[in-house]
């Protein structure tokens, strides 16, 4: 078998896996998410955090319950950072400084994971099971459950509640996250990802020389670092470290688990607004322009044009034996469509048009499929601007899933829209004003690439890098923390504003004039709608940096 | 007393974040710990540990350098790729060189261990190298024969566009001799260390030359991996070494060539990831089969 075949194949049954899995896991997601009943385990939470479950949220008060817990998990995370060395497992570390535990805290908490450090000589173990590791738990539950409140906001009709945000963010932790994290965990393990507290082993090698063979609770964080598409490694290299990816099957496995939850959630949008096609129609958009990003980075990385690439004879800088170049590659359009974030090879090195596929993958604001429960959201804010567009054409007030998109709802859903494109190209630009793109490991259109790709990969909430760049001193790690911040909550903000102001809506019955919501056509339009969005956006920063460079 | 609204929401928060970090960050992680002990997966979960005679010689999932103290190649040892985590091969510095395709310019000093080889002139360096220590041609595209990045800095009257008027090789010093004689009927210099030849205006030429296209050292034998710790190499780059190993060690070269299959992982289910030959396990195979000294 041809390697490019081989590759072929390794994408095709990662299309048939998640075809075959997204219904059923979708449904269970979706009795998750609605079911009436409380564990023995669950009600013991409630009654340690001191909410009472039957109790529904409005907007603003599921809002508010949302910012707090973040607030206080930053705040958490950075007084661990701070104190590390105080506390067991810290292997001697110092304490984090101020600037970086600040972005790291802000990082993890807004599912970002993006990492100014190396996690071999950065984080004791203790920081990384029981602070940074709990956080890839919970940001992926926040991000779950405020797209299930906007979906509630579709579902329901003259109401203010959305839900409560601790019941979904204790029932999506305890019933899906945690149960696939322990099967996935032991997996890994028995591909040989290392799960132990160990400090390193030192040894001395065949020739004579001395090697420290790492330790870590390395599987438990590695699986829940894919599924909740997170991001961030428990050493510097990420999941091209052995420890975290040993084998090529584990390969498979992982990008399988970081795209299950973002392809099932439309299942979970369609069962709860009661057309399951709905559902089917969001799920296809995505898979449109995640299998077009796919095969794409893998056609520029297979050519492997450019001048060392061309003496090489392959773009394997940067890239591991047992991946080699396709599943590599997929790996980085799969990881940059989500918004995990996680590298199994460095994305710095890729050919300039290779290497610019991630970086449009997280431009198209990450909807194909997107981080947990961010996709979902994400997509579905395009598709009522989709309709909006559509409306205008025709001359009718736009509705979608039986609610009409009024003037408050299209200003909500153009400022989501707006948030990200601002903080990547004001953040740029003001790296370059202050000589702070200076720290940019290689000079012109590559430089402009690597500093335009770190403010996309923050706000996005993305975490992967074009990693030849210096990103550990103060201003970089201030202003990527902001955008970090601003480009998770703003948007969470106004998505909940939106589910609120569409719970309280009667439902508009379908008529002569209604856009369906569920054909083709309307598939096609979101597509187009989301590429020219972001075409409009960010067609002048890219044409100065990878077009420049790969043309 | 009742408590302002959102001060009772922190404090919902706080004991909600406590809950999940004994949950999932202590319960969770050491539960996975204590299962990893489970005979059959401990071996794997402590790291994969080669030992030799009692001795621990390094994990199975983690390459080496099978260098001497000076760097140097150790010729009976089949050898790993080239690594960017610290010296070689440190997996408490793992790192990628993150060096990008059109990295062709090198940074040259006065002294040359203060210079910085573009990532060209290290792939160009290392297939030289390689090619010297196995007997074959190290010649690739874009490389001089003195294994550094043929590339040209062009000056043109009117910038981008005119007559050339000045050539230089910006990756050779002297005592080298240029790649070219001339391009353009323009006689090609030797740069002088410490000049910016492209902040001055010169255009970034790359020159192809007259290598094979598919070069006799392979691709993975002058690339640094992503982890630095990549524990494989190519069937083809272990293939050109089993000669100079088996010479090394007076073994017949089909029986070394066997171990190389031995320790060759296919593609898991036939289309997963791609073949690979586990370097350290292959070395300490030789050293069993065929001891040296």
């Amino acid at each position: 078998m041809t390697a490019t075949t081989a590759g072929v194949l390794f994408i095709l049954t990662l299309v048939v896996a998640l075809a075959v899995v997204h219904r059923p896991f979708g449904d269970y997601l979706f009795r998750v998410v609605s079911g009436t009943r409380h564990s023995r385990v669950e009600q013991i939470v409630y009654r340690i955090v001191g909410v009472n479950p039957a109790a529904e949220q409005s907007w603003g008060v599921y809002a508010r319950a949302v910012l707090a817990f973040s607030t206080i998990s930053i705040l958490f995370l950075y007084g661990f950072m701070r104190l590390q060395n105080h506390l067991w497992l810290s292997l001697g570390f110092d304490p984090v400084a101020s600037h970086g535990a600040w972005n790291t805290a802000v990082s993890f908490v807004t599912n970002t994971n993006w990492q100014w450090y190396s996690g071999e000589s950065t984080m004791g173990h203790l920081v990384q099971m029981s602070g940074l590791a709990v956080q890839n738990f919970v940001s992926a539950a926040v991000g779950i459950a405020v797209a299930v409140a906007l979906v509630r906001g579709f579902a329901r009709s003259r109401t203010g509640e959305l839900g409560n945000f601790w019941v979904d963010l204790t029932r999506i932790t305890l019933r899906v996250l945690l149960p696939i994290s322990v099967l996935g965990a032991i997996m890994l393990m028995i591909g040989g990802a290392v799960q132990n507290l160990s400090g390193g082993t030192e040894v001395t090698t065949l020739t004579g020389g001395t090697q420290t063979i790492t330790g870590g609770p390395v599987a438990s964080q590695e699986v829940i670092k894919e599924l909740g598409t997170n991001g961030g490694g428990f050493y510097n290299v990420n999941s091209a470290h052995p420890f975290e990816n040993p084998t090529t099957w584990t390969n498979w496995l992982e990008i399988f688990l970081l795209l299950v939850i973002p392809f099932s959630l439309p299942r979970v949008f369609g069962r709860m607004v009661g057309q399951v096609r709905q559902g089917y129609a969001i799920v296809a958009a995505m898979a449109v322009l995640a299998v077009a990003s796919i095969a794409l980075t893998n056609v520029f990385e297979l050519t492997g044009d450019g001048t060392v690439p061309q003496a090489v004879g392959a773009a394997l800088e940067g890239k591991e034996v047992r991946f080699d170049v396709s599943n590599s590659a997929t790996f980085a359009a799969a990881t940059t469509l989500t918004s995990t974030g996680a590298v199994n090879s460095f994305h710095d090195s890729y050919t300039a048009l290779g290497g610019m596929m991630p970086l449009v993958n997280m431009m198209l604001g990450e909807v194909a499929p997107g981080g947990v429960g961010a996709g979902l959201y994400g997509l579905l804010i395009l598709a009522v601007i989709t309709v909006f567009v559509a409306g205008l054409m025709v001359g009718r007030t736009p509705e979608y899933v039986g609610k009409k998109i009024g003037s408050r709802e299209i200003k909500l859903a153009s400022l989501y829209f707006l948030i990200t494109p601002a903080l990547v190209l004001i953040g740029s630009a003001a790296a370059f004003a202050t000589g702070n793109n200076s720290t940019a490991l290689n000079v012109g259109p590559h430089g402009l690439s690597e500093v335009l790709y770190a403010f996309t990969s923050a706000s996005n909430n993305n975490g992967s890098a074009f990693a030849g760049i210096t990103v550990s001193t103060p201003w970089w790690n201030t202003a990527l923390g902001l955008c970090m911040l601003l480009g998770r909550f703003l948007p969470i903000i106004f998505v909940l504003a939106l589910a609120g102001s569409l719970a309280r809506q009667q439902p508009t019955p379908t008529s002569e004039g209604t856009l369906p919501t569920h054909r083709p056509l309307f598939v096609g339009m979101v597509v187009g709608v989301t590429v020219i969005l972001v075409a409009l956006t960010f067609l002048p920063a890219l044409a100065l940096g990878p077009l420049a460079e790969g043309l | 007393m009742r408590l302002p609204t959102w001060l009772a929401q922190h404090l919902a928060a706080l004991r909600a974040l406590l809950v999940f970090t004994v949950l999932l960050g202590l319960a969770y992680p050491l539960a996975l710990v204590a299962m990893g002990q489970a005979p059959g997966l401990a071996g794997r979960t402590d790291g994969s540990l080669l030992a030799v005679d009692g001795r621990t010689v390094g994990s199975s999932l983690i390459g080496q350098s099978f260098t001497d103290g000076d760097g140097n190649p150790v010729p009976r040892y089949f050898q790993s790729r080239p690594s960017a985590a610290g010296d070689g091969y440190d997996p408490t510095a793992t790192a990628a060189s993150n060096l990008g395709p059109e990295s062709v310019v090198d940074i040259l000093a006065a002294d040359p261990e203060d210079s910085t080889p573009s990532l060209l002139t290290q792939v160009c360096a290392r297939s030289k190298a390689v090619g010297e220590l196995d007997g074959v041609d190290g010649r690739r595209p874009y490389c001089t024969t003195d294994g550094v990045g043929a590339v040209l800095a062009v000056f043109r009257a009117d910038g981008l566009t005119g007559a050339v008027t000045r050539v230089v090789s910006v990756n050779q010093v002297v005592p080298a001799t240029p790649f070219l004689t001339s391009y353009e009927g323009v006689p090609v210099e030797l740069a002088r260390p410490g000049e910016d030849y492209v902040a001055a205006g010169g255009l970034v030429t790359p020159i192809r030359g007259d290598a094979p296209a598919d070069p006799a050292v392979p691709a993975d034998a002058v690339t640094a991996s992503g982890s630095g710790l990549d524990p494989h190499i190519s069937p083809a780059y272990a293939e050109l070494q089993v000669n100079r190993v088996a010479r090394e060690r007076d073994a017949d070269p089909m029986v070394v060539r066997r171990l190389v299959e031995e320790h060759t992982s296919g593609r898991s289910l036939g289309f997963i990831g791609a073949p690979g030959v586990n370097v350290l396990e292959l070395n300490l195979a030789l050293d069993r089969e065929f001891p040296v000294g």
